[in-house]
């Protein structure tokens, strides 16, 4: 009954998207307010029938309802609770409710905050929005049914895959689709301001707050990826270049330039054309990275469904939501006024630096990534591109990138003495250089990249923190002024720093990670190993009854200088249903490293069961690896500060003063 | 001529539709294509000091085998990896082909989860996968005392998956 009621739900939603669609575009063309207004009524309406959809679902898998084929597949009633829940997600017909309710609350929150929009550019927002969810609901209702049921009903589920039974995963996917979604509305923005034939600084002021929501998400989203990868998979590494991982990587390399193109259309009213392009494509690649998932067109860590009616479902979904946004781009772009005018050397400079270098980045991500198919298509062979490719294309990128984000924020808008800047940097420059010769020297004959990765890291968060010191006039000012000054700092301003800053913390455990060092071996119970300084004791194995699997758990004591430091517990599980076996790596992690532990198979002689087994065991010793995550952390929270002081300054009522301070400065139009 | 600079990302991504057009179409016709056919003629080396690699008359053996194709990276194989270790513990012959692995990873894959493999042959670069035809991996095919492929199974082989696998088994074992 709830399940059917959800059916109807999803129904009644692809309607509802029709007239959010059809309506408030005719009348925007029209120029008919009535027609206009139900626009965010529409959107009211289509969150609710998300919302009832997926709360239908939710009901389904936390009841165990295994009428339902969709938690039949992916539950069971020994699961615990939190992954009952997110196994709502877990899966591809869930998954994709969950796009549509996300997709239906943004549209929706157009409706809500966007009452300082002009009519008909509200309008078109929600109604584009609405558009792209009709695509999304047929798309389910046709081919991913998640209320079909099963009769007779079984008794028991057949379990989520227990790799994806774990607190990261579980919250992986809904930030990488609030990210991915996000991006949904920046296009609907980038749509409806062509519609308009109008992108001015206001246009930015409005789609800005979106793109650094949708960045936040997704940076999120990609870290808790990479981390769950780092201690599930059981192999100490974080990255892989997997055509999955690029896949959701390359709308956030995207994002990224989008998120800086924006400030430029907003301040200085320039690069207007080039934005709405970004910003359609950057949600092109948020959806090509659902194509590349679902169609299982490339082999993959995650292929776990290969189901070419979807894959075709979705590339013409690709193609219709693409391809119209960029003939719509063909047509009206030309007649956008070109905007401010501005030095190569400016903050504006800078800006289009970093937007040249990210989407030259994206491009080599992109070809990495698909060109193993381009060539297999072209009778080519098969070959496959790893890490070395993305190593020697991706990295001579960041480096320039790198260093001009630290000198960018220096330059002022318009036109800036680049002299003057590096001028304020001498200091930077000589801890940098110094840094690296310092790294060179201790770790000679060690790998080649180190060094130049202290180097980034180093010039990018001193050079970040030296713009902030000269904004609160430190050790220039009494203390106490810069004190003052700090805490009234914009937010934007303070997001940028904490952007930066994490960025440059990120490069520092990536870095780090090259200093990795593994020891695999054979170890009986009482075997010691040493690894970085400490003595690691093997003490033995003993079998634990878990809620749904039955664990090996290993137990090893730390020892420093005879001294015990740690008792760590890796585990290998043998879960039931589905029957698998995966490895909890136990993790030690201190600020400046973690220490690793994975168990491995017992090395059994046959017939052969007793207590001196010799057990296969992996450590590793892994520098500054947690800087990664600690990095994307402060990303993560240098966005939302950003993104408070965007809805401070549109707050309603100073929104006509401030707009009318800023976006008359220097008008094109 | 300023038009095409706008029109220019129309284009690109019209061609780029048309590539994922033709690579799909490459991925639906390849199924059934060795069925009934002899086995890709592969030589390759061995993964394991202990265990042959992969050659010609290996894959004619005088009784049906199966011929499993795994990675280390790819997660599915290890789901399916349980299903293996129990076909082996019956005295099914797997033959592995080890698909654009390190040999380091592969070995200490099998090493964590153990070896249901009587043969395992490398294949670094992709190239036997090529021959034989797979989408991606985990792909199992079984083949008859003569080495002709007689079943194919894409994805992970899981339990459910085992009864058509073994009604197929009884056949191959017939001729």
């Amino acid at each position: 009954m709830i399940a059917e009621l959800g059916h109807y739900a999803l129904i009644l939603a692809l309607f509802v998207a029709v007239v959010q669609s059809m309506l408030p575009l005719m009348g925007a063309a029209r120029r008919d307010a009535t027609l206009m207004a139900v626009a965010p009524s529409a959107a009211n309406a289509q969150l609710l029938c998300c919302g009832i959809a997926f709360a239908a679902l939710t009901y389904a898998y936390v009841t165990s309802d295994f009428s339902v084929a969709n938690v039949y597949q992916n539950s069971h009633t020994d699961k615990p609770m939190l992954y009952k829940v997110s196994g709502v997600w877990g899966n591809h017909e869930g998954s994709l409710i969950l796009w549509v309710v996300t997709m239906a609350l943004f549209g929706a929150a157009v409706g809500w905050f966007g009452a300082a929009l002009t009519p008909s550019l509200r309008a078109r927002v929600i109604g584009v929005q609405g558009l792209v969810a009709i695509g999304f609901l047929l798309f389910i209702l046709f081919t991913s049914n998640p209320f079909e049921r099963l009769s007779p009903a079984p008794i028991q589920g057949e379990g989520l895959n227990p790799l994806l039974q774990d607190p990261g995963l579980a919250f992986h996917p809904p930030m990488l689709y609030l990210g991915y979604v996000g991006f949904s509305l920046t296009f609907s923005f980038a749509i409806a301001g062509l519609l308009e034939g109008r992108l001015d600084a206001a246009w930015a002021r409005w789609v800005r707050p979106w793109v650094l929501a949708a960045w936040a998400f997704l940076t999120a989203g990609i870290a808790l990826g990479s981390w769950w990868a780092y201690y599930e998979l059981g192999w100490g590494g974080w990255w892989f270049w997997d055509p999955v991982e690029n896949a959701s990587f390359m709308p956030w390399l995207l994002g990224t330039a989008l998120l800086h193109s924006a400030i430029v259309v907003e301040k200085r009213d320039a690069l207007k054309r080039w934005t709405v392009l970004l910003a359609i494509l950057t949600f092109a690649l948020s959806l090509l990275g659902t194509f590349l998932v679902r169609s299982g067109i490339l082999t993959s860590v995650h292929s776990f469904a290969v189901d070419p009616t979807r894959g075709m479902f979705v590339l013409l979904l690709l193609a219709a939501v693409v391809g119209g946004g960029l003939a719509l781009y063909a047509w009206r772009a030309p007649t956008l006024e070109p905007g401010g005018l501005f030095q190569p050397i400016s903050r504006e400079g800078g800006l289009v630096l970093n937007n040249l270098l990210l989407t030259t980045a994206t491009a080599t991500v992109f070809l990495g990534t698909l060109y193993p198919l381009f060539l297999e298509v072209v009778g080519g062979g098969r070959v496959s591109v790893g890490p070395p490719y993305f190593n020697a294309t991706f990295i001579p990128l960041m480096v320039p990138l790198v260093a001009a984000m630290a000198v960018g924020p220096l330059l002022a808008w318009k036109r800036a003495d680049i002299k003057g800047a590096l001028q304020r940097l001498w200091a930077v420059v000589a801890v940098t250089v110094g840094g690296s010769l310092a790294v060179l020297w201790l770790d000679r004959g060690g790998p080649v990249l180190a060094p130049l990765g202290i180097a980034m890291a180093l010039w990018l968060i001193l050079g970040t923190l030296v713009e902030v010191a000269e904004r609160i006039a430190l050790f220039k000012a009494p203390m106490s002024t810069s004190l003052r000054r700090l805490v009234n700092l914009p937010r934007a301003a303070v997001g940028l720093t904490l952007g930066h800053v994490g960025c440059g913390l990120a490069i520092l455990g990536m870095t780090g990670s090259l200093w990795t060092t593994e020891v695999i071996r054979a170890m009986r119970p009482g075997d010691v190993q040493q690894l970085a300084g400490y003595d690691i004791r093997f003490d033995g194995v003993e079998e634990r009854r878990g809620a749904n699997f039955l664990s090996e758990q290993g137990t090893f004591t730390v020892m420093r200088d005879n001294a015990v430091v740690w008792v760590l517990k890796p585990e290998k599980r043998r879960f039931d249903s589905p029957p698998m076996v995966t490895t909890e790596a136990a993790i030690k992690s201190r600020l400046f490293y973690d220490l690793y532990l994975v168990l491995g198979e017992p090395d059994r002689r046959e017939g052969a069961r007793a207590a001196s087994d010799r057990w296969g065991v992996r450590m590793y010793h892994e520098p500054m690896v947690p800087f990664i995550w600690l990095g994307a952390v402060v990303m993560v929270i240098g966005g939302l500060v950003s993104l408070s002081d965007r809805r401070f300054r549109i707050g309603a009522p100073t929104r006509r003063a401030v707009p009318a301070g800023t976006a008359t400065g220097a008008p094109a139009e | 001529m300023k038009r095409l600079v706008f029109l220019a990302p129309l284009l690109l991504f019209a061609g780029l539709v048309g590539w994922f057009v033709a690579g799909m179409d490459r991925e639906r016709q390849l199924p059934s294509m060795l069925i009934d056919r002899p086995a890709p003629a592969v030589t390759l080396p061995p993964l394991l000091t202990d265990r042959p690699g992969l050659d010609p008359a290996a894959l004619a053996a005088g009784r049906p085998q199966l011929v499993n194709l795994f990675a280390s990276w790819c997660a599915p194989c290890r789901v399916e990896h349980p299903t293996f270790m129990a076909l082996a513990r019956e005295g099914v012959p797997i033959l592995g082909i080890n698909y654009k692995d390190r040999p380091e990873d592969a070995i200490r894959w099998l090493e964590q989860l153990g070896n249901p493999y009587a043969r395992i042959g490398t294949d670094r670069d992709g190239r036997a996968g090529i021959d034989w035809g797979i989408t991606g991996v985990p792909e199992t095919f079984l083949l008859d005392a003569r080495g002709r492929v007689r079943w194919r199974h894409v994805g992970p082989l899981m339990p459910e998956h085992v009864p058509s696998l073994r009604q197929a088994l009884a056949m191959a074992a017939r001729g």
